[in-house]
């Protein structure tokens, strides 16, 4: 008789780390928020990051483009190297270094600006464009690439906060796209999103991982199991367990995150 | 955590009318076989009736667990554990309403062979329908109490009822070609046999899903096989030789 599913050897594609994070802990003043993070995150690859409220996805995730340099009282031990390089080196620049991280928030959060300016900001600022056509064509392809391009090229001189939520979230990720990052860190970027914009973005994501890595937070567990091959699951600010996702949606190894993804951990 | 209830609690009542439907099934199964056998012994064309008619209610709950899972995957996506378990009800149940069958099948064979004159080799067939109601009973027992190891006991089982199956064929064959007026009835308690031996494999079937259904994986071991009648021919030359060994 055939058998079920077998998922006790899942093929996991064999690629190479770009992101390492060795050793990790997050402190915000005497807390704890993180307690020795390991994580791999492989190229070409869309990982999830999921967990309770509060169990430090999040802050592993703004640790990934030094974010956390932000908070007030928050400090980040242990190592995290992109392509080998420690990001928390002192000659790092970290906007230089976000601009390889992009990263995209849970509430869409383009600026009061034209849906052109938008995402001509980013390669404005970082010098990447030498004329106007560049510039042109680096906003035209960067809002073709989020998908975008043929709902508002007709406006491109429109006020970006007048898209629908799920338009501006991908004007956020058109934005990420213009200043040509290697990795773009997505923190629940559809939870204020309908099914249908939600699926737009689910799609895009996928299409976008043939040229970048993607690292998502998510508290949507079907979410997490419909895009990402690679999941991990954060307890109580430590990595429980890190794997295929289609293994740890399956046959899960450890108890807690079985409890968690099936709906039983109090 | 596993083994505790589920925050959402309207889930763990679903998933416990799943497990329950099984075990109502694979219990209606066995007495179905039981009294298809009983039916056998007693010649009783009366009971081995009521056998054929009891087959609509394993049918029923088949379609009343087909449903339910169905409603559990689209409404509340189960996963991990959850997921494992009503994939393995919906195999199990759909083996469970084979075993039925094959019970009804019996008791259909019982009135026919009630037309006939007794046919000695009879006993040979409770021993087997015994052995094998015994392995629907502990695979439903490990079901209930999801034991593996109890899985594991009834999976290795299925090699015994191979082999006496394998000597039934045997010694079947050669009242057959001892006296042809035997063959009409000795052609229904092959088919009998059979049936029983198909039912010991559904049983091992059962196990190894459960197991899958608790381990995540299925049995490490590569199942232990024993039919051979596929493969037996009987000469005339072995004609003595049976007989003399399986006439007990």
């Amino acid at each position: 008789m055939q058998m079920l599913a077998d998922v006790t050897t899942p093929e996991i594609e064999d690629v190479e780390a770009i992101i390492s994070a060795k050793d990790v802990s997050v402190f915000y003043g005497d807390k704890q928020a993180l307690n020795n993070v390991n994580l791999d995150i492989p190229a070409n690859q869309i990982t999830s990051l999921i967990g309770p409220s509060g169990c430090g996805k999040s802050t592993f995730l703004r640790c990934l483009n030094r974010m956390n340099d932000t908070v007030f009282g928050c400090r980040v031990e242990g190592n995290i190297t992109l392509d080998g390089q420690d990001i928390y080196a002192p000659e790092v620049d970290e906007v230089l270094l976000r601009a390889r991280v992009g990263m995209v928030f849970q509430k869409p959060n383009p600026f009061p600006k034209s849906i052109y300016d938008n995402v001509a900001y980013g390669p404005r600022i970082h010098g990447l464009t030498r004329d106007k056509d560049e510039l042109d064509e680096v906003v035209l392809t960067s809002l073709e690439k989020a998908g975008l391009l043929k709902e508002v090229k007709d406006r491109l001189n429109a006020t970006g906060t007048g898209l629908s939520g799920g338009q501006q979230q991908r004007l956020c990720i058109a934005r990420a796209l213009a200043v040509q990052p290697d990795i773009i860190l997505m923190d629940e970027p559809c939870s204020a999103l309908d099914p249908i914009a939600t699926a737009r973005i689910e799609e895009l994501i996928e299409e976008l991982r043939e040229n970048y890595t993607i690292i998502i937070v998510t508290h949507s567990m079907q979410q997490a199991a419909r895009i990402s091959q690679k999941t991990a699951f954060f307890h109580m600010g430590e990595i429980v367990e890190v794997g295929d996702t289609e293994q740890l949606f399956t046959n899960p190894r450890d108890d807690r995150t079985q409890g968690y993804i099936t709906g039983r951990f109090g | 955590m596993n083994g505790t209830g589920h925050i959402v609690t309207s889930f763990d009542t679903d998933l416990t009318e799943v497990r329950k439907t099984i075990i109502e099934m694979g219990g209606l199964a066995e007495s179905q076989l039981e009294a298809a056998i009983r039916a056998l012994v007693e010649r009783d064309s009366e009971l081995a009736q009521q056998t054929i008619e009891g087959d609509a209610a394993v049918d029923a709950l088949e379609h009343k667990l087909d449903n339910l899972a169905v409603k559990m995957l689209a409404l509340r996506n189960p996963v991990a554990d959850d997921l494992r378990l009503v994939i393995s009800a919906l195999k199990i149940a759909s083996l469970l309403e084979r075993v039925a069958d094959y019970a009804a099948n019996l008791a259909k064979r019982v009135i026919a062979l009630n037309k006939a004159p007794i046919v000695r080799p009879v006993s040979t067939i409770p021993r087997m329908g015994e052995m094998v109601r015994h392995m629907i009973h502990d695979a439903l027992t490990a079901y209930s109490k999801q034991d593996v190891d109890l899985a594991y006991d009834v999976w290795r089982r299925d090699k015994e009822v191979d082999e006496l199956y394998n000597s039934m064929f045997r010694e079947l064959l050669t009242y057959m070609m001892e006296d042809p007026r035997s063959i009409t009835s000795c052609t229904h308690l092959i088919f009998m046999a059979k049936n029983i031996e198909r039912i010991g494999d559904h049983m091992t079937n059962i196990a190894e899903i459960l197991i899958y259904q608790v381990k995540g994986h299925g049995p490490e071991e590569k199942r232990p096989k024993g039919d051979e009648t596929s493969t037996t021919m009987i000469t005339s030359d072995e004609l003595g030789v049976g007989q003399g060994a399986d006439s007990k």
